[in-house]
């Protein structure tokens, strides 16, 4: 019997004043009986528009079928089919930009809850399944991943179940990516991902921690080592900043540093190694999903107050929008139309070793109005003259966007990059030298976890066709 | 794991080790960096290589007890583990076309200025070395110095050992006394750098400092070991970690630099009681 409720089975959270203070996981998951109401909510249409949503083509409503039936590890093979990080996406994807924007529940109320459906059938499997994962006949072909974020694992557990005999070569001490230093715990618990890498492993995957490429070793040598053919996936990891007066003070973070000491080094924790700022009044610049971890994390950490510093409306925030409304129900206060203009120090004025001197006061900040839109489509902000006000805050985080890391390209003089420091890569994922693709962050630019996954499975496909047809 | 391969206290505050890290040690040049954590929960702590052997796979660093990490690096013996060891990053020191130089090393700062000294005499070049204690206790590697320079001289400050005083009265004293060094290269605390380069902008010798700021990851993607470079924010790890001394803002540096104090002085009095406690 269908549920034609127009409301999705709302998901169980921690209560907003009791996750504000803590780093576990905000949003609990559905139980099976909420998994099989939401699932009643799914017309199983012909022509499902919601697939064409899924940047990895997930079969959506066949696997939401069979957690209507209550098989929910049938549901969970199919999903598989297709992703190889089937409990992050269900967390982190986009979900009402992708495959839930598409569907039809969605033009009267509110679509099918996808993404908790998925987590759900990820965290089921999980749990209950204890079978071997079946390892593919090997083809006797090797292929070195530079990078085991999403792009990279992707690539790499497609080529695996090929049966190609896969290297991963990570900078860190620990696999992941932008999955473990960047996705807060309360958001992505590292366990999860934890649980996915070793899957991969299962399959064949191996993974060489503490391997720069461009460094440790270049391209031209993994090619000398027998790898036939070379993805990279090294992401955009590179921070920006302002270029506003005050970025070198104490207390300024981009935002990649202040979730890195969090998230991979666990600076949160009272017996952690790695330091880090417990602020009281937080300014957090930008308004993409990094900056709303970012904002998260520093209330969790103990400051009284956040803001959120964007120069655009609420309307342009680029952030998922679940991360936004659990940002304001935690009491993260967003000064919106707003652009720093500098940042203030402490100075005393009568000692030059003050230990104190350097360290951020204040935050000055300008109002902003939206303009005509330009050639992109999006109104340009403008300043609007003398609204100049301090904010006063002692730690400021950068979340203002990332580069592409130059280690390899700068290596690699043959690999071709555009003004931007993008790797050029084809739609496959092709790059300017052969027998090396390249697909997720270190191509487009910073974007999603879901596209970088969906990147590194279109070059598992072009690495197996070109690998095949040499 | 990387495994100690040989342990050897050079002085008090300072130990020597060899880490068996082929990989590394295939790809590394004076003036890289390594970055290591003891064990699993350890914080990345960046160390600016010593030396290496290409054949036998073995990096050296030299470090000094300054903090938790430090100490519990400083407490493993030979034939012991650490759990990450990755490298070698940041930029070599240039030294191409140099036919006399300058070296000035402060403290365990002289345990990276030994292999760009060695590699400068190495490849020709006429290398005078400055090296400066506050004490006897703490002088380390002179003798490796006099061995691939042509003029060593040794400071303390307390006069204990060599000259008393500051490597920057004896460098002005070389270059007073006629000596014309393209370069000077100084390695050693962020205060002896800004000194020697208030010591060399009068002559107007082209002077190279190494910078060791707060980091994480050593790829260019945190961003915390920013410095002000000629006006332009730079990133140690990838731009540097060598800048042109008369570019950068010590002062800035310096203040960076202390901003964890508090929170380290904190780890390092826990850890030293855990330690002894196991000693116990």
């Amino acid at each position: 019997m269908a549920n034609m409720d127009l409301k999705k089975t709302p998901m169980p959270t921690q209560e907003p004043l009791v996750r504000a203070r803590n780093f576990s996981e905000v949003a609990l998951g559905y139980t099976e009986e909420m998994a099989l109401s939401e699932a009643e909510r799914c017309l199983n249409c012909k022509n499902m528009p919601c697939v064409s949503g899924c940047p990895v083509n997930i079969h959506i409503p066949e696997f939401i079928a069979k957690v209507k039936e209550g098989d929910f590890e049938a549901a969970y093979q199919i999903i598989a089919r297709s992703s190889s990080l089937p409990a992050v996406c269900g967390r982190v994807c986009p979900q009402e930009s992708q495959c839930e924007a598409k569907c039809i529940r969605g033009i009267k109320g509110e679509p099918v809850g996808i993404g908790r459906l998925e987590r759900f059938v990820a965290d089921w499997h999980n749990e209950h399944f204890s079978g071997e994962v079946k390892k593919a006949e090997p083809n006797g072909h090797k292929v070195a991943v530079v990078g085991s974020g999403p792009a990279g694992l992707a690539c790499a557990g497609d080529l695996a179940k090929r049966g190609y005999s896969v290297t991963v070569f990570e900078a860190f001490h620990a696999v992941g990516g932008v999955l473990i230093y960047g996705i807060p715990e309360f958001r992505l618990p590292k366990s999860i991902v934890a649980k996915e890498v070793e899957t991969l492993k299962a399959l064949g995957v191996e993974v060489q921690t503490n391997f720069v490429i461009g460094k440790t070793l270049d391209i031209s040598e993994l090619f000398e080592m027998g790898y036939e053919a070379i993805f990279i996936g090294s992401g955009a990891g590179l921070p920006r900043f302002m270029g506003i007066e005050g970025e070198t003070l104490k207390g300024v973070y981009s935002a990649n540093e202040f979730l890195t000491r969090n998230n991979l080094m666990k600076s949160y924790k009272n017996d952690s190694e790695t330091p880090i700022m417990h602020a009281k009044k937080v300014a957090v610049i930008g308004g993409g999903n990094v900056a709303m971890d970012a904002a998260r994390t520093a209330l969790r950490l103990g400051a009284e107050k956040v803001y959120i510093v964007y120069r655009r409306s609420l309307d342009e925030l680029p952030a998922r929008r679940e991360e936004v409304e659990h940002a304001m129900e935690e009491g993260v206060e967003f000064r919106l139309l707003t652009n720093p203009t500098k940042i203030l120090g402490y100075r005393n004025p009568d000692d030059r070793r003050d230990p104190k001197n350097g360290f951020v006061t204040g935050m000055e900040c300008i109002k902003m109005e939206l303009g005509e839109p330009d050639a992109s489509g999006r109104r340009s902000p403008t300043q609007i003259e003398g609204s100049q006000e301090i904010l006063p805050v002692d730690e400021v985080i950068m979340a203002i966007g990332t580069s592409p890391n130059p280690l390899i390209t700068s290596a690699t003089a043959e690999l071709e990059t555009n003004r931007r420091g993008c790797i050029v890569a084809d739609s496959k994922g092709q790059t300017s030298m052969e027998g090396v693709f390249a697909g997720g962050d270190a191509v487009t630019g910073a974007a999603t976890v879901i596209l970088a996954m969906g990147a590194g499975k279109t070059a598992a496909e072009a690495i197996d066709e070109y690998i095949k047809s040499k | 794991m990387f495994k100690i391969l040989r342990k050897k206290v050079l002085s008090p505050a300072v130990t020597l080790m060899d880490i068996d890290a082929p990989f590394v040690a295939k790809k590394a040049e004076a003036g890289q960096f390594i970055i290591l954590r003891v064990n699993d929960d350890g914080e990345r702590i960046p160390l600016t290589i010593s030396d290496f052997d290409r054949e036998k796979g073995t990096v050296t660093i030299i470090f000094q007890i300054i903090g938790s990490s430090t100490a519990q690096l400083g407490a493993l013996e030979e034939g012991e583990y650490i759990s990450d060891f990755v490298g070698p990053l940041g930029r070599a020191t240039e030294t191409e076309g140099r036919k006399k130089v300058a070296v000035v090393g402060g403290g365990v700062g002289c345990a990276i200025a030994l292999p760009v000294a060695k590699k400068l005499s190495q490849q020709g070049t006429e290398v005078h070395s400055i090296i400066g204690f506050r004490n006897k206790e703490l002088v380390i590697l002179e003798d490796e110095f006099k061995a691939v320079s042509k003029k060593t001289v040794l400071m303390t400050d307390d006069g204990s050992a060599g000259q008393q005083g500051l490597v920057t009265a004896a460098l002005k004293a070389l270059i007073d006394s006629g000596e014309e060094y393209d370069e000077v290269i100084a390695i050693g605390p962020l205060v002896m750098m800004k000194f020697v380069v208030a010591t060399t902008r009068p002559y107007g010798i082209k002077t190279t400092v190494s910078m060791n700021p707060v980091m994480i990851d050593g790829t260019g993607m945190c961003g915390g070991c920013r410095l002000t470079v000629g006006g332009k924010m730079k990133f140690a790890c990838v731009d540097g970690p060598d800048f042109d001394g008369f570019l950068v803002d010590f002062d800035e540096a310096m203040e960076r630099n202390n901003m964890y104090h508090d929170f380290e002085h904190h780890k390092y009095e826990e850890t030293c009681h855990l330690l002894h406690k196991e000693v116990q």
